[in-house]
């Protein structure tokens, strides 16, 4: 994989409708996300941001009463087509605003979804626990107590936990919800800069509340407001005033949201 | 409108204050009766027996000997053993056909079942909880019966094994509702969160959920070894109630706790006999509080973490 290829669609969005029950959360959207690329999406809490990370790994499936229309294409083919919504999910990594350590050790949090996966080597393990965890920052703060539970972790730390285990799937696809909500800023400003180096390999959506975020990591940025979608544009653009919707300079110098 | 409230007002006890005094020293009371009632118990328990053990009992007697003659002429015998053994082997084999029900029951209603399905096992879950023993010890004597001599074309069928699956299905189903409620108490975001990583529903249940509950899962199944050793009637009925050395699931056993119920009315106060089975009785109480005991310290490891 060269980053110099010429960028290519890991997803594509066609007339995306999301509902929960009568309610639509979001409403017709169609845009593509390149691979290799940072993909911010920004708009004020209930605008469908979640929703739309959701849709993109099946995990509607949870929410009985959540439906999704239109089509959502993952790797050139429709997500609801590949037979293994398992294996699709273990492609994508997610990580959640409010950190989940689970009740294991940091050791298993990070060896958990390899194991999945079938590695059983420990060599092996031992090597994606400590890659994974220095990628998210925390390998030095957790070196010498990995048998201990990841869910005693502070707040931030089982954030940055939960991204090291998203890493350790190895994703093609990485789905970050607002991840730097329970995080400190200089571990955020970290974080921030682990992103821009992992962008060689995976491709990145970043939903965010802090639209100075999405300037500092996103190559493009799509607006999303209750429901609806907006625009999306090189992030830069966006920020410089070159908006194809008021709506979008307003929410981006801060006179809403 | 400050200073327009008199003084004398957080000076005067009102009504207010007085029923929160009530109903603390109320709440104090219930709170300590249970230890009182505890104590109480264990004290008239000893009492009765402690006369016994300490001049007649001979210790390797009871825990050595199968010979449990507390009527005899000659020389009456207190051994416990083959009830000890009996108690123990009808609780194991409840456990081993208990374990796997209840878990298996668990997992399907707190994981699988949603809506009507799962509401309808729950309350029929309850419903079997709250058959009397008597009923099982019926169940044990009618319809197991036959139905070992049947089956395994043995000459009896009250046996370890007809009173071990009573038992087991008696305490499969309080098992269930405090598994279910341990599978319960996972908060759902870890199984979001083990989904969204690609887990199979099993690998889910098996790798987190199970792991997150163990407290619970602990909790029930200590729970279902107290019932098992502290149920009489049932097992009384479908355990033949012989005294004897088991040498295989065929044979019939006899429980501590029935050799207490059917003999002690027959006894009069104050003699040997009656006192040993006071004795048996200290053994009981020994037993569960072991077992709580244990159950406590296992928890309270598992909560520490490694």
């Amino acid at each position: 994989m060269s980053v110099d290829a010429p960028a290519r669609d890991l997803v594509r969005v066609r007339g995306l409708t999301i509902r929960y029950g009568d309610t639509a959360a979001l409403s017709d959207v169609s845009l593509s996300i390149r691979e290799h690329e940072i993909f911010g999406i920004i708009g004020p809490a209930g605008s469908g941001k979640t929703s739309f990370l959701r849709a993109l790994n099946r995990m509607d499936e949870f929410t009985p009463a959540m439906t999704v229309d239109g089509a959502v294409e993952f790797d050139g083919k429709n997500v609801r087509d590949w037979r293994n919504a398992y294996a699709l999910r273990s492609r994508i990594g997610v990580v959640f605003p409010l950190p989940v350590g689970l009740p294991m050790t940091i050791y298993d949090n990070v060896a958990l979804s390899p194991r999945l996966r079938g590695i059983r080597r420990r060599s092996e393990l031992d090597e994606i626990v400590e890659r994974c965890l220095t990628r998210a920052a925390l390998w030095d703060e957790v070196k010498d107590r990995l048998d201990s539970l990841g869910s005693l972790l502070s707040g931030g730390q089982q954030q940055r936990l939960t991204i090291a285990r998203a890493l350790s799937q190895e994703p093609q696809l990485l789905l970050l919800d607002e991840f730097s909500i329970a995080v400190d800023p200089v571990t955020t400003m970290r974080i921030e800069d682990v992103l821009k180096e992992l962008k060689q390999e995976v491709t990145i959506v970043l939903v965010t509340n802090l639209v100075q975020q999405a300037r500092r990591l996103a190559d493009r940025t799509a607006f999303f407001l209750m429901g609806e979608f907006v625009e999306l544009a090189e992030t830069e653009q966006l920020f410089t005033g070159e908006v194809a919707d008021p709506r979008t300079r307003d929410y981006v110098e801060g006179r809403f949201g | 409108m400050p200073g327009s409230r008199p003084h004398a007002e957080i000076d005067r006890r009102n009504a207010d204050w007085y029923v929160d005094k009530l109903v603390q020293v109320t709440v104090f009371v219930s709170g300590v009766s249970a230890i009182l009632f505890i104590i109480g118990i264990f004290v008239f328990v000893t009492i009765e027996g402690v006369g016994f053990i300490a001049n007649t009992l001979d210790f390797g007697e009871f825990f050595g000997s199968p010979a449990w003659r507390p009527t005899s002429e000659t020389k009456p015998t207190y051994g416990a053993l083959a009830l000890i053994v009996g108690t123990a082997s009808v609780t194991g084999l409840a456990m081993l056909v208990a374990v796997p029900f209840s878990l298996g029951a668990a997992i399907f209603i707190g994981e699988f079942a949603t809506g009507k399905v799962r509401e309808t096992l729950k309350v029929l879950v309850e419903l079997l909880a709250a058959i009397p023993s008597v009923v099982w010890g019926f169940i044990g004597l009618s319809i197991m019966n036959p139905l070992i001599i049947d089956v395994f074309n043995v000459p009896v069928g009250l046996s370890i094994l007809n009173s071990g699956i009573i038992l087991g299905l008696m305490a499969a189903p309080i098992m269930t509702t405090i598994a279910e409620d341990a599978l319960k108490a996972v908060p759902d975001t870890y199984r979001e969160a083990a989904e969204a990583m690609g887990a199979t529903r099993w690998q889910v249940i098996f790798r987190v959920v199970l792991p997150a509950a163990k407290n619970g899962l602990v909790a029930a199944v200590l729970l279902g070894v107290g019932r098992g050793f502290g149920e009489t009637m049932a097992v009384l009925m479908a355990s033949g109630h012989s005294v004897n050395l088991p040498t295989s699931v065929f044979d019939s056993v006899r429980a501590l706790t029935a050799t207490i119920a059917a003999e002690l009315g027959e006894t009069a106060q104050g003699s040997d006999h009656y006192a040993a089975l006071f004795t048996l009785g200290i053994f009981l109480f020994a037993i569960t509080f072991l077992i709580n005991l244990a159950a406590d310290v296992v928890v309270r490891g598992i909560r520490k973490g490694k």
